[in-house]
């Protein structure tokens, strides 16, 4: 009977330890590498002449340009993004219409186009060249190489943020709950406020959230309709190009760290929603 | 012609929030679109074919896409790894990893540039170690495959994640029962499942990968015909304010963009239909 195996206590649908440990540290190596190195370097690189020098380089006339003006693109193409992706998920979940699948291809369409084709779009539609952009220079309202083109070009490269976290949350919440609302008397936009809002806040803060960090960080699209005026239409990243082509090596990568500070804040924010979701999941589910 | 355009709902504001959607779609991003398809119209396809038939063209675009198709295939085969060992395994710092996950989409694709570049130059810290081993990265194509890569690298793990949340124990179990191998089960019971999800994520790092432009440029030295992107050559000609070249080429890659456009979606109606749901 010498035969038979010895018995294992592993279980079947399990893999063997080694196996298991040798993954576990191939994801760990790699994201080590791919993931944090970079992250970590940006701030290496920004502390390189210690932290006086960072922070002196920020307070840097230019460089408050470029953060007053990236701040201020953010506060006009997230909100605008923002109320287009409520009403572009209230439409698209609501009712039942012809051509719904086409209709959000064409919403999801910038993710698939190039930044830089995107930029080009923009320069097409309204530079100087252009029926639309002559007719507005003559107007003095110009579009590229101005604020409104590097909003609309964020605006196109985020479009899509808000309105892909909305559509299947709302689709998963049915329509039954603002049908009932409706029932009993209430207005439209009371059924929103008070039925609709809370069940999609959370999605709703996440898409913001993406479409945010997106806004404030966007390069490709926004380098090719900004012209790059200091001080004017260089926004931060545009201005972390060129302060690292001018070998300003701890300038370009002390406003890096602050962005890539932003994106850290934004993935802490959104591990606490996913946190708070699960459990909100949990407490759903119970009986 | 049974079924009407829109049907009738009890829900109010159809006519707000269907204005908002098409108003806007159309001002952000149809017009714009169709402002370069207008573009390329008006020289018609000989234009675009003699602007883009130049060698430096043809080789912008040969190695976007070849150094594409390659870093999509390691975010495919990695994707995979991270999303099996992030659901599957639990182990001290696996919500770290799980957030790490998304930094790449997080990251402006600038900051992600230079870091790299500051990482994989000859006097970074992994360029160094590469340059004691005879092997340059930064400035070479290494350098943008890289950078593609990292761009890519949440796309399969999150399509994949879902999937492998929702696969039932019973069918493992099942397959164990009926004597396979864990091995056996990994290639022939659970991989099947996951395949449309992964091609979806594959397919997604390949078109994010083809159009990036940030990250790549400050990495990537710009030589003409061997390290030059296509998106470069884009921004290149609008600085030279060549427009109908910039056109030209930008509508070969838009072109190419909804081929892969098409290609996911097809991927989705395949997969529904094979597993009856996505």
């Amino acid at each position: 009977m010498s035969d038979i195996p010895a018995p294992r206590f592993r279980a079947a649908t399990e893999e063997a330890p080694a196996v298991r440990w040798t993954l576990i540290c191939l994801a760990v190596l790699g994201l080590a590498v791919l993931v944090f190195a970079p992250l970590i370097a940006v701030f290496a690189e920004a502390l390189a002449r210690g932290s006086a020098a960072a922070v002196a380089s920020l307070a840097n006339r230019d460089a408050q340009a470029a953060i007053r003006l990236t701040l201020t693109i953010a506060a006009i193409s997230v909100p605008l993004n923002a109320a287009f992706g409520i009403a572009a998920a209230w439409f698209i979940t609501k009712f039942d219409f012809r051509g719904k699948a086409f209709l959000i291809t064409l919403i999801d369409l910038p993710f698939s186009v190039s930044p830089v084709v995107a930029g080009l779009c923009i320069v097409l539609m309204f530079g100087a060249n252009s029926l639309i952009g002559g007719w507005l220079v003559a107007q003095g309202w110009p579009i590229v190489f101005a604020l409104p083109g590097i909003v609309l070009a964020t605006m196109f490269v985020t479009f899509p943020f808000v309105a892909r976290e909305l559509i299947p949350v709302m689709i998963e919440q049915g329509r039954a709950e603002e049908e009932a609302a409706l029932t009993l008397g209430a207005s439209g936009w009371r059924v929103f406020r008070t039925v609709t809002l809370p069940n999609i806040r959370w999605a709703l803060l996440y898409g913001v959230l993406l479409c945010n960090a997106r806004a404030m960080g966007e390069f490709g699209a926004v380098a090719v309709v900004s012209g790059k005026i200091r001080g004017q239409t260089a926004t931060m990243p545009i201005t972390i190009e060129m302060l690292y082509n001018e070998y300003l090596s701890v300038a370009a990568f002390s406003l890096a760290a602050l962005l890539a500070l932003l994106a850290l804040v934004t993935l802490a924010l959104k591990t606490a929603l996913e946190i708070r979701n699960a459990d909100a999941l949990a407490a759903s589910h119970r009986p | 012609m049974g079924k009407p355009l829109i049907h009738r709902s009890p829900i109010p504001g159809l006519g707000l929030s269907m204005g908002i959607t098409l108003t806007m779609l159309s001002l952000i991003v149809l017009l714009p679109i169709g402002a370069l398809l207008l573009k390329g119209a008006s020289y018609g396809i000989e234009g675009i074919w003699q602007t883009v038939n130049r060698e430096r063209v043809w080789a912008a675009l040969f190695l976007s896409f070849r150094l594409s198709l390659f870093a999509a295939l390691f975010n495919l085969v990695f994707g995979l790894l991270l999303a099996w060992v992030l659901v599957r395994y639990r182990f001290p710092g696996r919500r770290i990893l799980d957030a790490a996950v998304d930094l790449p989409f997080a990251l402006p694709t600038a900051v992600a540039g230079i870091a790299l570049t500051a990482l994989y130059a000859p006097n970074g810290v992994f360029g160094a170690l590469a340059r004691d081993l005879g092997w340059k990265i930064a400035y070479t194509q290494w350098g943008i495959f890289i950078a593609l890569v990292f761009v890519g690298l949440p796309f399969v793990t999150r399509t994949v994640q879902p999937v492998i949340e929702e696969i039932e124990r019973e069918v493992e179990e099942a397959s164990a029962t009926l004597g396979a191998s864990r091995a056996y089960t990994l290639r022939h019971v659970i991989l099947p499942m996951l395949t449309p999800a992964a091609l979806t994520g594959f397919a997604l790092a390949l078109a994010r990968a083809v159009g990036e432009y940030g990250s790549v440029i400050f990495i990537a030295g710009n030589i003409p015909l061997v390290t030059e992107i296509a998106p470069l050559l884009i921004v290149i000609q609008l600085e030279e304010f060549n427009y109908d070249a910039a056109a030209a080429i930008g509508i070969a890659m838009l072109l190419i963009s909804f081929a892969m456009l098409l290609a996911i979606n097809l991927i989705q109606v395949w997969s529904r239909r094979r597993i009856g749901h996505v």
